[in-house]
Order: C-alpha cells, then sequence, then structure tokens
C-alpha cells in the first residue's frame, strides 16, 4: 500500500479549496485504476455541489507533528454503574506511534479507548484530544480528527459494503478535503482486502469479514487519530497481521494509532508502546521490550508465563507456562488412574 | 456507462460500479411510482357510482386550472370536485405521511418492523383524536382533533422510544412487546370514551376507528395539510444521517452525528406525520411497514431514496386501497384500514418468520 498519510494530512493545512483540492489529485494517481469508472455524471454532480453554500464551516484539522501530543488522559477517572472502572489513570498518545493497550478482561481497555474518544464523560480528570478538552468539541469537529472502531460491528441494515466504507468520509461532506473520498475508499477497502466482496450486503458476511468492512470504514476516515479495539479478535492469522501492518503504515504516515489487543505477541512485534492495565489503572508503559516482563504479566494476568526473545527477531515471545505432562512420563498415572 | 457495455462475464470493479447502477433504478422506481399515482388519482377521480370519463376529469380540472378544457355538467361537477378529488388528495397525503413515516421510525429505532400501527404510535394518536370527538371539543375549530391526535401520538412515540430501548439499541422482541402494552392501554382509552359517548359520537368513532377516508372533505384536507407538508419537507434532510444511525448510535457519533437531536428531530415528524393521518383517516395498518420494505428489497437501505419513495409508495398504495374499498364491494365500501390489515397482516407475519430466521431465535 502506498502510503497518503503523509499527502492527505497535508493538503488540508491551507484549508482554502482550491488547493485541498490539487493536492490529492496528484497523489490518487495510481488509485484512479480502480476507481476509472466514476461516471462522468456524478462528478459533475461533485462539482455542482461544491458551489453550494456550505451549511457550516469547520476548522479543518491540521496534521499533529511526528511526536506532538494528539489525546491525552490526565487522573482520568470513569465510573460505571457506581464502580470505578478507571482510576488515576494518565496516557499520553503521540503522533506517529502505535500503542497498544493490553491487559486482562476487565481491567479498563476499552473504557480506556471510549475515554479517549470522547464517549464517555470522566467522572474525575480529564481528556484532551488535539489540545483540547474533549467535551468542548462538537460531534463534527471529533469526527474529523479522531476514528474508532468499536468491538463488535452491528448494521440495523443491509447496506452493501462498499456504501458502508463510504459512510466513513460522512464527516468531511461539504469540506475541501471531501474530493478524497474516492480515493479514500478505495485505498481503504484494498489495505483491508474487503474489495472482492465489495457490493455483497454487510449482513451477508462472516464475522471476521464484517470485522475487516468496520475496520476500512474507520480507515477511509482519515483523521489523524485512530481508535482501535480489538480489531484482531475476530481475525485470522493472516488479517491480524495485515491489521497490525496497517496501523504501522499508518503511524509512519505520521497519525497515532492506539489499539486494543489480546495477542501478546502481536503487541510485541508491532506496537511502538505497550500500557498494561490491571484493575482500572496502568500497571506499566513503555516499550515492549521493557513492559513485556514476566513477572509483571504473570501478576496482572493471574498466569504465570514466561517472556523470551524470539531467535531469529530479538522480538519478545509471551508463552504461558503450561503443565506439560506429555514431556514428564512420571505425571501420566495420576492422568490414567480410576 | 463503460459498465453497461461491457460484457457481463467480466466483473466489474464493483466499488465504483454499484452506485451508478443503483442510482438508474432509482429513477426508474421513482418515475413509475409517479406515474402509478397520477394513473391511480385519474382513474379515482372518475370511477365510482357516478362513473366520470376519463377525458371529462382532465377537462374539467385544465378548466379550474385556467388551461382550456371545459366544464361538465352540475351534478359531474359537484361530484368530481366536492367528493372525488378531496378524498383522492386526502389518500394521497395520508398515504404519503404512513410511508415515510414508517422509514423514519424503523431508521429512528434500527429496526425493520418498527411502525407506527405495530408499535401502538396510531393507537396513541387515535386516543387523543377519539377523546376529542367524544368530549366534544372544539377549542381550535376544524384543527382540534388533529393537534388533541399530534399531542397523544408525541406522547406515545416517547414512552415507546423509552420504554424499548436499552444500552442504545432496541431488540425487536422489546420492541413489538411494547408495542402490545401500548396498543391494549390505547384500546382500553378508547373503550372508556365509547363507553363515555352518545350514539351519533359512537357511529363516528367506529367508523373512524376502522380507517376510512369516505368522510373526505376540503376543510379536512386542510386541517392535515400543514401537519403532513412539514413532516414530508423535513424527512429527506435527515437521511444521510439516517444511514449512519444504522451503524449504531456511538459509531454514527463517531462520525459526526449529533445523535440526541437527531432522535428528537425525527420523533416529532414520526409522531406529525402519524397523527397527520390518524386524525383524517384513522387508524390505517401496516401501509409503513410494508413501503419501506418492498422499496428496500428493489433499491437497497439508503435513505436518501428509502425516506421520499416510501412517501411516495405509501401514496400509491393508499390511493390504489382506496380506490379498492370504494369499488370492491359496491355499493357498498369497505373500511380502508381493515381492507390494509388484511394484506398487511400476513405480510408481517412473514417478516416475522424472515427475521426470526435470520436472527436464529428471540430469545
Amino acid at each position: 500500500m502506498t502510503s497518503t498519510g503523509p499527502v492527505a494530512s497535508t493538503a488540508p493545512e491551507t484549508s482554502t479549496a482550491p488547493v485541498a483540492s490539487t493536492a490529492p489529485a496528484t497523489s490518487v494517481a495510481p488509485v484512479t485504476s480502480v476507481a476509472s469508472t466514476t461516471s462522468v455524471a456524478s462528478m459533475a454532480f461533485v462539482r455542482l455541489r461544491a458551489l453550494l453554500p456550505r451549511r457550516r464551516t469547520r476548522a479543518l484539522p491540521s496534521p499533529a507533528a511526528r511526536g506532538e501530543l494528539v489525546a491525552e488522559a490526565r487522573g482520568l477517572r470513569v465510573a460505571l454503574g457506581g464502580r470505578a472502572v478507571l482510576d488515576g489513570v494518565g496516557i499520553g498518545v503521540r503522533a506517529g506511534e502505535v500503542l497498544a493497550l493490553v491487559g486482562p478482561n476487565g481491567a479498563g481497555k476499552s473504557t480506556l479507548l471510549a475515554a479517549l474518544a470522547a464517549d464517555l464523560a470522566p467522572s474525575a480528570g480529564e481528556v484532551r484530544i488535539g489540545g483540547r478538552p474533549a467535551g468542548d468539541w462538537a460531534a463534527g469537529e471529533l469526527a474529523l480528527r479522531r476514528a474508532v472502531l468499536p468491538q463488535a460491528a452491528a448494521l440495523s441494515f443491509p447496506f452493501p459494503v462498499a456504501e458502508v466504507v463510504r459512510m466513513g468520509r460522512a464527516p468531511w461532506a461539504g469540506t475541501g478535503r471531501e474530493d478524497e473520498d474516492e480515493a479514500a475508499v478505495a485505498l481503504a477497502m484494498a489495505a483491508t482486502e474487503v474489495e472482492a466482496f465489495a457490493g455483497r450486503p454487510f449482513s451477508a458476511l462472516s464475522g471476521g469479514e464484517r470485522a475487516r468492512v468496520a475496520l476500512a470504514r474507520v480507515l477511509a476516515q482519515r483523521t489523524g487519530l485512530l481508535l482501535l479495539d480489538e480489531p484482531t479478535a475476530a481475525l485470522d492469522l493472516r488479517h491480524q497481521e495485515l491489521v497490525l501492518r496497517v496501523c504501522r503504515e499508518r503511524a509512519a504516515a505520521g497519525d497515532a494509532v492506539v489499539v486494543v489487543l489480546h495477542d501478546l505477541g502481536l503487541a510485541a512485534a508491532h506496537a511502538d508502546r505497550v500500557a498494561v492495565l490491571h484493575g482500572g489503572r496502568i500497571a506499566a508503559d513503555g516499550p515492549p521490550s521493557e513492559v513485556l516482563d514476566a513477572e509483571v504479566l504473570s501478576r496482572v494476568y493471574r498466569q504465570p508465563v514466561e517472556v523470551f526473545p524470539h531467535p531469529r527477531t530479538g522480538v519478545p515471545l509471551v508463552v504461558p507456562i503450561r503443565a506439560t505432562p506429555s514431556l514428564k512420563p512420571d505425571n501420566s498415572p495420576s492422568l490414567t488412574r480410576s | 456507462m463503460t459498465a453497461l457495455l461491457e460484457a457481463p462475464a467480466t466483473p466489474e470493479p464493483p466499488a465504483t460500479a454499484a452506485p451508478t447502477r443503483r442510482g438508474g433504478r432509482t429513477t426508474v422506481l421513482t418515475v413509475g411510482l409517479l406515474a402509478a399515482l397520477l394513473l391511480l388519482a385519474l382513474l379515482s377521480a372518475g370511477i365510482g357510482a357516478y362513473e366520470i370519463p376519463l377525458g371529462d376529469v382532465l377537462a374539467s380540472v385544465q378548466h379550474r386550472m385556467g388551461l382550456g378544457g371545459h366544464a361538465l355538467d352540475r351534478t359531474a361537477e359537484s361530484v368530481l370536485w366536492n367528493i372525488r378529488l378531496p378524498r383522492v388528495v386526502l389518500a394521497v397525503l395520508v398515504g404519503a405521511s404512513l410511508g415515510c413515516a414508517g422509514a423514519l421510525m424503523q431508521g429512528v429505532f434500527g429496526n425493520p418492523l418498527a411502525e407506527p400501527g405495530v408499535i401502538g404510535i396510531s393507537a396513541g394518536a387515535a386516543v387523543g383524536a377519539v377523546g376529542a370527538i367524544a368530549l366534544g371539543l372544539t377549542f381550535l375549530g376544524n384543527w382540534t382533533v388533529t393537534v388533541c391526535a399530534f399531542v397523544a401520538g408525541l406522547a406515545t412515540v416517547l414512552l415507546v422510544y423509552a420504554m424499548s430501548r436499552s444500552g442504545g439499541r432496541t431488540e425487536v422482541v422489546t420492541l413489538i412487546l411494547t408495542g402490545i402494552a401500548v396498543n391494549a392501554f390505547a384500546g382500553a382509552l378508547i373503550g372508556l370514551f365509547i363507553f363515555f359517548a352518545d350514539n351519533a359520537q359512537i357511529t363516528q368513532i367506529t367508523f373512524w376507528q376502522l380507517g376510512s377516508l369516505a368522510q373526505a372533505t376540503w376543510p379536512k384536507v386542510l386541517a392535515v395539510l400543514p401537519c403532513a407538508l412539514l413532516g414530508l419537507a423535513v424527512a429527506p434532510f435527515h437521511s444521510r444521517r439516517l444511514d449512519l444511525l444504522a451503524l449504531g448510535e456511538r459509531p454514527a457519533r463517531h462520525l459526526g452525528v449529533d445523535v440526541e437531536r437527531l432522535r428528537i428531530a425525527l420523533i416529532l415528524v414520526v409522531a406529525l406525520l402519524t397523527a397527520a393521518a390518524v386524525a383524517v383517516a384513522g387508524i390505517i395498518t401496516f401501509v409503513g411497514l410494508l413501503v419501506p420494505h418492498l422499496l428496500r428489497m428493489a433499491n437497497g437501505p439508503g435513505h436518501r431514496f428509502l425516506v421520499p419513495g416510501s412517501a411516495l409508495g405509501g401514496a400509491v398504495v393508499l390511493a390504489a386501497g382506496d380506490l379498492a374499498a370504494r369499488t370492491a364491494a359496491a355499493p357498498a365500501e369497505l373500511p380502508l384500514g381493515v381492507l390494509t390489515g388484511l394484506l398487511g397482516s400476513p405480510f408481517f407475519f412473514w417478516l416475522l418468520r424472515r427475521t426470526r430466521r435470520k436472527q436464529g431465535g428471540w430469545a
């Protein structure tokens, strides 16, 4: 996949329409073969719509410099149903990095992600997105700045896959970056390998296919902050790798990516930073090689694990310590007795 | 265009080809529905106990519009302009309101089984209207019944909405069960009003309860026109956001939809449309269920076509239904609500079965 991220993020810097429309045009050249059948009529319609008065002029986000704080939580406390799900969580999300949130079930990973997405109002502390308190943004402005992949992808009506992905472009309607729509949708569908069933209704897809379509929609939104809740949960081996490679590419292009993962191996291999959540607090936060520590993980997961470097790449591998009867013949009588 | 010329064996890039194909189908459907509506309106104006030939109908309409043509004799002119045409216009207005309300409601609830009649909004609006009739209220003149129907209808939508949702979603079973409870309660209230009403009012109420356009007059048309037109005019502006709402509330918000505001606006519109229909025609069920479903099957679930298309389709269905109700058992007249119920219930049954199969049970 060609990295469109830098282009997408530099184009709107000058929010005057003519510049925004010429800049991406050169970059999408390889894509036009996919989108070549776009009818003249729809192009004319786009032109026509550009002439109509804009309903509201929203300030387009300016791209963040690499390493700049895109979102952060400070002293965050979130209570759901009277129970503090998050307590005193502080974390920063920086442009150009993949941050993996890991931890046992119920540790607060999804809640933290929802708080960073401005879905939840904190009962104490604060969440800032793009330097402003999350609650100060209007829904339409936030949608230009962060995209969220929910844990379960649902759809009430059987929209075709291509239209579902296109929904990701809705926030940009009426802005200068509307011209990117076709390219963004085509690239997102290519990146998640969902083109083969673009015309099929979403409801006719398998769980893993749905998850990839949902991810394609989120990628098509082309925001500087990506919040992905377990994007790999329903996926096969190939597509797990593919999804995290896409995350890496987006980070390389200057976006900030936060991803909730259960597979520590995936986190170790692909994340720049790993935050381990435990009981609503951050138990460890740092590069995978430091954070993925056998002692910490064994305690947090209440399951003894061993961590050792991959013999070829040196990436940490996390393996549960299992009782292996087959390797210890003297244990076998206890299994076969009676 | 190129996609059409290509040999069908070569798979075209679906991402871009689909909208073009769908755009063509949208045009065909719209033109077809409009033509059907025009044809039905002309037929309805001519057919009845007093036959008026099609040529005369056209001539009289032309005459009144000052475009040539000629006036008919006094009886024909009176039948056409005082009896037939108000009824045709009312059928179109009520049908459009019901069809559109159905499409909106299914979108808001994210549930294909939501319909004003099924979930009790019509019955709720009917309570207001029956109450106005039974208590002899006239505080707003011609508009009293409409306003009472609107207030009661709005209260019912809010109640159903609050009762049938949990965790941002509406489950089918919860929705239908809530509808049963609301319908039962509204039925009891209507019964209570009938109990206290005198004989003349009872006749009026029963007749109207079965759903009918037989009492159509121009003042009645005027009484619902503002409600229906306002609702029909506002509805299409929410189509795009309704598409996004299909993803669920949170994802819709992530895409920039102010879900709360959208919901309130659409609930108001649904109450407006349902009240308009119920106030003049009584309870006519299943139009709002059947029409959006057929259109969704024909042209996909996109609301940009579905919302205005359902209004058009509803108008067609009700114009046809009313024509059938007037002529099928002539000289007697079938109640329109009974007719739509007879045809709509089996469809609803089939829909229930299909939904259940898809979900793998209700549980």
